[in-house]
């Protein structure tokens, strides 16, 4: 009798697996009908952004509201702006929220995105060790590199296309330095690892202000350095996917998600986000 | 050092109030992954054995392929799944990207080579007169698979286990082609990349050791049923 024993068992063990796959689709389904009795199932709309919207917890504050107003799920892809720009140009998001005005200003032209729209900024900073080895203050952005480079000390970049790393390149670009060499430290990651980075080596790099805000407390070497100048806006458009050049496209929930970012009421929570934990805003409401 | 215990107290802490969220995704990877472990146990096992048992020609070469593929770096994986399922891909209609069914897709694509080279391992080592003396007492085809299963229970688990081991741990494909979505698509291993990202060592330290905990009940658990003896 027992000599089929394992195949039971590995049969049993099967079952198992089936049984507990099987159940919470069908519970999962049932939660979703729950939640949504009078209505209809939520469309899905992708909306490719920046890590930096994401890591400062914006988005857990925002996307709530709008799902709820329009009955859309929204899938958040956190990558950097130069990712979530090419998800654009491929038709594989339906609404971008990003900052390199430059390169999506590209976007419009080339007749990939759509109804383009201020949202709201913020601002670099340059953040460096707290011996200050180059000695950088003040507002000069432009000066600072200037001097770090020529001092030859560390300058951590995220090196990965983001909003911020072509902000520094543009930065660069305008002091004619072409940075390179042991000190020039690419990551190739997102602002809070590369942050974590800085902190380690003791290196200068430049930020936003949202996220070296809400990892501040993990950077003991680090201090702000420059801050304040003209140069050092950071702003943010929210944009469509164009459905006429890429089908498939969620072009309606896209409209309306960016209609719901400029709406007045969405733009003050964007503003008294972050108050109550840093004691001021990590944006700031700036529509057209 | 501070740092680990406050994880650990914030994991049992999770736990014990039971955050919804952190349930969830504990409850996400676990399905992911069972299933994904199980289509490539459905798939591989017979594979496995038909690669071992038999002879033909271009077995080699099927050999060779799945002993690389035993080594496939999961964010490879990652990157086929996903240009397969971009809405401009091949299977872009079907719109899986961003799903807990595309992250099954690559976890399937890294462990299936798993389960079936080491079960095609285990089967190539049963001894050739066994396999006669089985014909000789007039045993049925599917009494011999049975026979030779039982023979080999001890490697099939130890693939299934191996395959398991790789699915749990994954992280690159995962985040690549699951995208990390709040409430859909983020597990275990994305979610300690995540808060590793925005600063919270502790909470990140937390999910690690839930992981842990999971993989080291499941693995118990198989290595008991592994290790169980006849009893007769």
């Amino acid at each position: 009798m027992l000599k089929n024993r394992f195949f039971a068992t590995l049969f049993v063990f099967m079952l198992l697996f089936l049984a507990a796959c099987g159940n919470t689709e069908s519970d999962q389904a049932g939660e979703k009908e729950k939640k949504t009795e009078p209505k209809e199932e939520p469309t899905e709309l992708i909306l490719a952004t920046t890590t930096s919207t994401q890591d400062s917890g914006l988005l857990d504050v925002l996307l709530p509201i709008f799902e709820e107003e329009d009955n859309v799920k929204v899938k958040t892809i956190a990558v950097g702006t130069g990712q979530a720009l090419e998800m654009g140009t491929k038709g594989e998001a339906d609404v971008l929220l990003v900052h390199a005005p430059k390169s999506e200003e590209e976007l419009v032209t080339s007749g990939d995105a759509v109804n383009r729209k201020r949202v709201m900024y913020n601002d670099f900073i340059l953040v460096g060790p707290k011996d200050n080895p180059a000695n950088v203050s003040g507002e000069d952005i432009n000066a600072a590199f200037k001097t770090i480079s020529e001092v030859k000390a560390n300058f951590v970049t995220r090196g990965d296309d983001s909003g911020t790393h072509k902000k520094e390149l543009g930065i660069w670009t305008a002091v004619n330095i072409q940075p390179a060499g042991d000190t020039y430290i690419s990551t190739g990651q997102g602002m809070g690892a590369s942050l974590q980075i800085a902190n380690e080596k003791n290196g200068y790099i430049l930020t936003d202000r949202a996220t070296w805000l809400a990892q501040e407390k993990n950077l003991t070497n680090l201090q702000i350095v420059v801050e304040g100048g003209k140069d050092l806006m950071n702003i943010y458009h929210v944009m469509q996917v164009n459905p006429e050049k890429h089908d498939r496209v969620n072009s309606s929930d896209a409209e309306k998600f960016v209609e719901f970012m400029i709406d007045s009421e969405t733009q003050d929570v964007i503003e008294s986000f972050g108050k109550e934990d840093y004691g001021q805003s990590l944006f700031f409401k700036y529509t057209e | 050092m501070e740092l680990i215990i406050d994880g650990l107290r914030k994991a049992i802490e999770m736990i014990l109030t039971g955050d919804r969220e952190i349930l969830e995704i504990t409850w996400l990877t676990l399905r992911v992954c069972f299933m994904a472990i199980l289509i490539s146990s459905l798939i591989g096992l017979p594979l496995g054995m038909l690669l071992g048992l038999t002879r033909f020609k271009g077995r080699k070469v099927i050999l060779v392929f799945i002993n690389i593929g035993m080594g496939l770096p999961p964010v490879v994986a990652g990157l086929w799944i996903t240009m397969l399922l971009w809405r401009s891909g091949p299977l872009g209609h079907l719109q899986l990207l961003y799903s807990p069914t595309a992250i099954v897709m690559a976890q399937v694509l890294v462990s299936l080579p798993i389960v079936t080279g080491l079960t095609s391992s285990a089967f190539q080592q049963i001894n050739d007169k066994m396999l006669l003396q089985i014909k000789a007492l007039g045993a049925t085809k599917i009494q011999t698979i049975a026979i030779l299963l039982k023979q080999t229970k001890i490697a099939i688990f130890a693939a299934i286990m191996a395959g398991f081991g790789r699915v749990i741990a994954e992280v690159g494909a995962a985040m690549m082609v699951g995208g990390n979505i709040q409430g859909d698509t983020r597990i275990l291993t994305t979610s300690i990349v995540m808060e590793v990202s925005k600063g919270n060592f502790d909470v990140a330290l937390a999910i690690s050791f839930i992981l842990l905990t999971v993989a080291l009940l499941i693995t118990a658990a198989l290595t008991l049923l592994q290790q169980r003896r006849r009893v007769s």
